[in-house]
């Protein structure tokens, strides 16, 4: 005789009194696929925890984004975002859509020549970039988006020294109305800072002002914020028009789009409260194109849109190592992976699905990670099925920062694997080993016995 | 392990133990071994009959058991 299908024995406390309208939302509707491939497949393949990303969804993305743009606008340019997610087959993808590459460091860079994008469509932003870097980047015809004033001088001097004539934008930081303010990067705008560095740059006979950039912050909840944005860039490449008789070519609004990840803290899903791209796009282009500007002036939008681009499209499949109680009686489900390899469970409260069928009972539990840390918390609360050592997960919403600002902490990172839009899969970035570790490690030769053996 | 003896069940999950007033609920397996209990019903046996019936190793069941019985206990339903 068959047996019957087993889920371990719970009992819960019946409490009465008024619902709770924000109460947790359970998670047990199964995700079983990723695209068309079983998740129990995947893990048998690629082993467990691992990265997963739809190809088919990154271009969904990417085509819904500029298409909300392009029919708002009439000259629109997005530059991926490479410290979102750097895997270059992720960078290809998006190069292939039509993207540029906007890269804030000289690894970056080197990341997007390598991935054959030409100079002059690489966008060179971040307040660190070497002399070396500088030249190279001014060389190539890149976009050089310049931070501060040391590098604005180090810059002239450098075109001097070498001949050169680069292109270039400033970073502007301002008041949108949003807090934190993001004042760490680029020239003031309330205070003059960005209009001197302008005239400093149009004053300079070696540099070609073509831009102006900003980035007003990162999870932007507020489209409004864009266009208060939108409007003081307008206003300056306006001024410079006016006065030097110069037509920018165009102005960079950055990137910062949420994705529909739930913030820690939040009350309600991401889902239910964050913005659309085309809101963001109407608080964006009403102003450019109200502006006043003459059609042939218009100058072009580039959007360094990266989150809202590609979170969607990455999972992250794992498996229960044990569960256990909690002094307090809580629930405590232990993960394959945690923290080092989930850097958002940082930020977010992700959505955590199992990736096979239970029945319809559910308990409160902490999600943790497998490190031997306090502070490898996955999910602090979340209401799931009766998990069993073994069973597998599915986090979503994990495509963006995840795969750049991972650790190497404790245990090695996982495969990271692409589903196609064939739906075929290929390994993109190989899961570590000890021996790829420990090739720049050295140990000196008086340190080499040991005398245990 | 043993029931005391004025708790009420319903043989379907509900729990009702009328010296503290508080009610419960249990999952199928959770009935089933409180149904076990009640007919007193030793470990070994209810480990026997319930990996025997689901598909479930005995170490696995007496490892839930365990948890599943510290829950009992704290809620004041065990003696």
């Amino acid at each position: 005789m068959e047996k019957l299908r087993y889920e371990r024995p719970i009992i819960k406390k019946m409490n009465t009194g008024l619902m709770n309208k924000f109460g947790t939302r359970t998670e047990y509707e199964p995700v079983t696929h990723i695209e068309s491939v079983p998740v129990k497949s995947l893990i048998k393949e690629y082993g467990s925890p691992l990265f997963v990303l739809s190809e088919k969804q990154i271009r969904r993305n990417y085509q819904n984004a500029t298409r909300i743009f392009k029919t708002r606008y009439p000259k629109v340019q997005f530059a991926w975002s490479y410290k979102t997610n750097y895997m270059n087959a992720v960078c290809q993808v998006f190069h292939q859509e039509g993207s540029w590459a906007e890269v804030v460091s000289g690894f970056e860079y080197e990341k997007a020549l390598g991935n054959g994008v030409p100079g002059n469509k690489i966008i060179f932003n971040g307040p660190d970039k070497t002399d070396e870097q500088l030249v190279a980047a001014a060389r190539n015809n890149s976009l050089i988006h310049i931070d501060h004033y040391d590098e604005l001088y180090s810059l002239i001097k450098l075109s001097e020294e070498h001949n050169l004539r680069p292109r270039v934008a400033i970073r502007i930081n301002m008041d949108t109305g949003i807090y934190p303010k993001w004042d760490r990067f680029g020239f003031n705008f309330e205070n003059g800072q960005a209009w001197n560095a302008i005239t400093r740059i149009i004053n300079s006979t070696n540099l070609d002002l073509v831009g102006l950039h900003c980035h007003i912050g990162t999870f932007m909840l507020a489209p409004s914020a864009y266009g208060i944005a939108a409007k003081n860039l307008c206003e300056l490449t306006w001024s410079i028009k006016e006065k030097y008789n110069k037509v920018l070519e165009y102005i960079d609004l950055g990137g910062g789009f949420p994705s529909e990840n739930t913030l820690k803290g939040a009350y309600l899903p991401g889902s239910d409260t964050v913005p659309s791209i085309d809101q963001f796009a109407d608080a964006i282009t009403d102003v450019i194109l109200g502006y006043g500007f003459k059609q042939e002036d218009l100058p072009l939008l580039i959007l360094e849109t990266g989150r809202a681009l590609i979170d969607d499209a990455g999972f992250l499949l794992g498996s229960v190592l044990a569960t256990k109680r909690l002094s307090d009686g809580r629930r405590a489900t232990v993960l394959d992976f945690g923290v080092n390899s989930l850097f958002t469970a940082f930020w977010y409260d992700h959505k955590v699905s199992p990736a096979q069928a239970f029945g319809n009972h559910t308990e409160e539990m902490v999600l943790y990670g497998p490190l031997c840390m306090n502070i490898d918390i996955v999910r602090e609360s979340i209401t799931m099925p009766l998990l069993e050592k073994g069973n597998h997960l599915v986090v979503h919403k994990v495509g963006a920062y995840n795969m750049t600002q991972w650790m190497q902490f404790i245990t090695l990172r996982p495969n990271i694997v692409m589903i196609d839009t064939d739906n075929k899969t290929h390994v993109i970035r190989k899961a570590e080993t000890l021996e790829y570790l420990e090739l720049n490690e050295q140990v000196p030769e008086h340190l080499k016995q040991n005398p245990l053996k | 392990m043993k029931l005391k003896k004025n708790i009420a069940t319903s043989g379907e999950g509900f729990i009702f133990n009328p010296g503290t007033g508080d009610s419960f609920s249990t999952n199928e397996i959770g009935a089933e071994i409180i149904t076990l209990l009640k007919e007193e019903k030793s470990v070994a046996e209810i480990t026997q009959l319930i990996s025997g019936k689901y598909d479930v190793d005995a170490s696995q069941f007496e490892n839930d058991l365990d948890d599943f019985a510290a829950q009992l206990k704290d809620y004041s339903i065990l003696e």
